[in-house]
């Protein structure tokens, strides 16, 4: 391991963002940014399935048969997320009543099974936790930053605080619909990548064909 | 691990512990261990969470009727004051109260909706609900002098992408409308969701079910009908498919399918 335990955190963030540099985990990302109090709440959910799971994955990585792999390794990460929807549904039911399916998505969010595959089977239990948490950040700030935009300027509101008072409630601000809907979250995922990579510009991939230039007679 | 490669483990366990994952015997163990402990960390959690989920849900269903009503106001004691509220199992075909062949703290009307034996399957069926069932759980408020004062009913219908699950709070005449409000519905945020907006929920308040004749005449819709504008609700903007739903699904409900017997006897004061 050339890693340190604080790169390991830090690393996913940004550098090695699952989200716009893996393009992972699109799905629920989608789904759930159109508040930022459900997004946050998704963040926290997902940060603690990855670290947790990869925790166990790691413990158990020597005695797991290599044929059964893949299973084991979903029958962990699903009791965890059935922990963690049950907890929810008995500590925080409106939030849960909003997330409905998406928690129980969380067990095929590939972030969190790329990296018990990639990174818990063969790394030790602490690192492992470690990985797992800095990749559901990763995840979570990406989740954030657009649930933000699209609860401002979709909804005028910040954790359902009015900041920009909407036409419908007598106020100046037209709402922008479209950023309530799924796709908006295309958009903005997209302008945050190019962002990223602008900043980064070596998460840029390479082409995998060129247009050929030939030559006129 | 290095412990696990030790030349010549000792004892049952870590001969085991030390012996290939992939042989057929570990392979099975190593499943079924990693099933049963998991399975117990799940039930654990689902059993001992359970009541309080319950009680999630229930206090979540008793502010819905105490919002329609217009009696709740953020921090309350829910329970206290949903007490007030008397609880019926009404049957919908004669409009009696059939509170001796149900309990109303537990009957589940909606469960009972796709219960062969509680519930019909519908023919003409505007509101788009498929089956529904025979017998549902109302509320009555009653003032301080135990005079009627709100029916609140349970609605539901289907709006664009998903059923919309409500209530409506009528005054004790049966025919004013008090408060209309869903609980839970999956339309398009910000257009079809606008059911939830409180403006436009305002304005079912003092709104009428029938006119003179009797006839049922509450419309949502985008330009006032010739009866009136004491029955007419503005259709929401953008909205049309939800409006139209709602449209329905109020005037399946109090409809000759729905509590129209009931609020037959409720004008006739026999409630």
């Amino acid at each position: 391991m050339s890693q340190t335990k604080k790169e390991m955190l830090v690393d996913p963030l940004v550098d090695n963002n699952p989200i716009t540099l893996q393009v992972l985990g699109i799905c629920s990302a989608l789904a759930v940014t159109s508040s930022l109090q459900v997004s946050m709440v998704m963040a926290l959910a997902v940060i603690f399935v990855t670290s947790f799971s990869s925790f166990f994955i790691s413990c158990l990585r020597n005695q797991i048969p290599g044929s059964i792999r893949i299973i084991v390794q979903m029958v962990i990460i699903a009791s965890l997320v059935i922990l963690v929807d049950q907890i929810l549904k008995a500590y925080a039911f409106e939030i849960s009543k909003t997330l409905s399916v998406f928690v129980g998505l969380i067990i095929t969010n590939c972030i969190v099974m790329g990296r018990a595959e990639a990174f818990a089977m063969k790394n030790p239990p602490v690192a492992s936790f470690i990985d797992g948490m800095g990749n559901g950040m990763g995840y979570g700030l990406i989740l954030l930053l657009v649930g933000f935009i699209r609860e401002l300027f979709g909804n005028g509101s910040l954790f359902g605080v009015t900041i920009l008072q909407t036409v419908n409630n007598g106020g100046w601000y037209v709402p922008n619909g479209m950023l309530l809907l799924p796709p908006s979250a295309f958009f903005i995922i997209g302008l945050i990548i190019w962002a990223f990579r602008t900043w980064k510009p070596n998460q840029v991939e390479e082409r995998e064909y060129k247009i050929q230039q030939v030559e006129a007679h | 691990m290095s412990d696990t490669q030790s030349p010549e483990p000792k004892g049952a366990i870590a001969k085991f512990l030390a012996a290939s994952p992939d042989s057929v015997g570990k392979t099975i163990f190593i499943a079924v261990a990693v099933c049963l402990v998991a399975s117990m960390v799940v039930s654990a959690a689902a059993v001992s969470l359970r009541p309080v989920q319950e009680a999630n849900a229930l206090k979540d269903k008793q502010i819905n009727v105490l919002q329609v009503a217009g009696v709740y106001e953020p921090g309350i004691d829910v329970s206290e004051a949903f007490a007030k509220f008397e609880p019926h199992v009404l049957e919908l075909s004669t409009g009696e109260f059939v509170d001796d062949k149900f309990d109303p703290a537990t009957f589940d009307d909606l469960a009972a909706a796709s219960d062969p034996e509680l519930s019909v399957a519908l023919d003409d069926d505007p509101a788009g609900i498929g089956r529904k069932a025979l017998y549902r759980v109302i509320y009555l408020l009653r003032d301080d002098s135990g005079a009627l004062d709100k029916v609140i009913l349970p609605i539901q219908g289907y709006g664009l992408w998903s059923t919309l699950y409500g209530f409506i709070a009528l005054e004790s005449n049966g025919n004013d409308i008090y408060g209309l409000q869903f609980y839970q519905h999956g339309e398009t945020p910000g257009l079809g969701a606008e059911v939830d907006n409180p403006r436009w929920k305002a304005l079912w308040n003092g709104k009428k079910l029938r006119d003179e004749a009797g006839d049922l005449q509450i419309t949502v819709s985008k330009s006032q009908p010739a009866a009136g504008p004491e029955f007419y609700v503005d259709a929401l903007a953008g909205a049309t498919l939800t409006s139209v739903g709602v449209d329905n699904l109020v005037k399946f409900w109090m409809g000759d399918a729905g509590y129209a017997p009931f609020l037959a006897k409720l004008q006739a004061g026999e409630i």
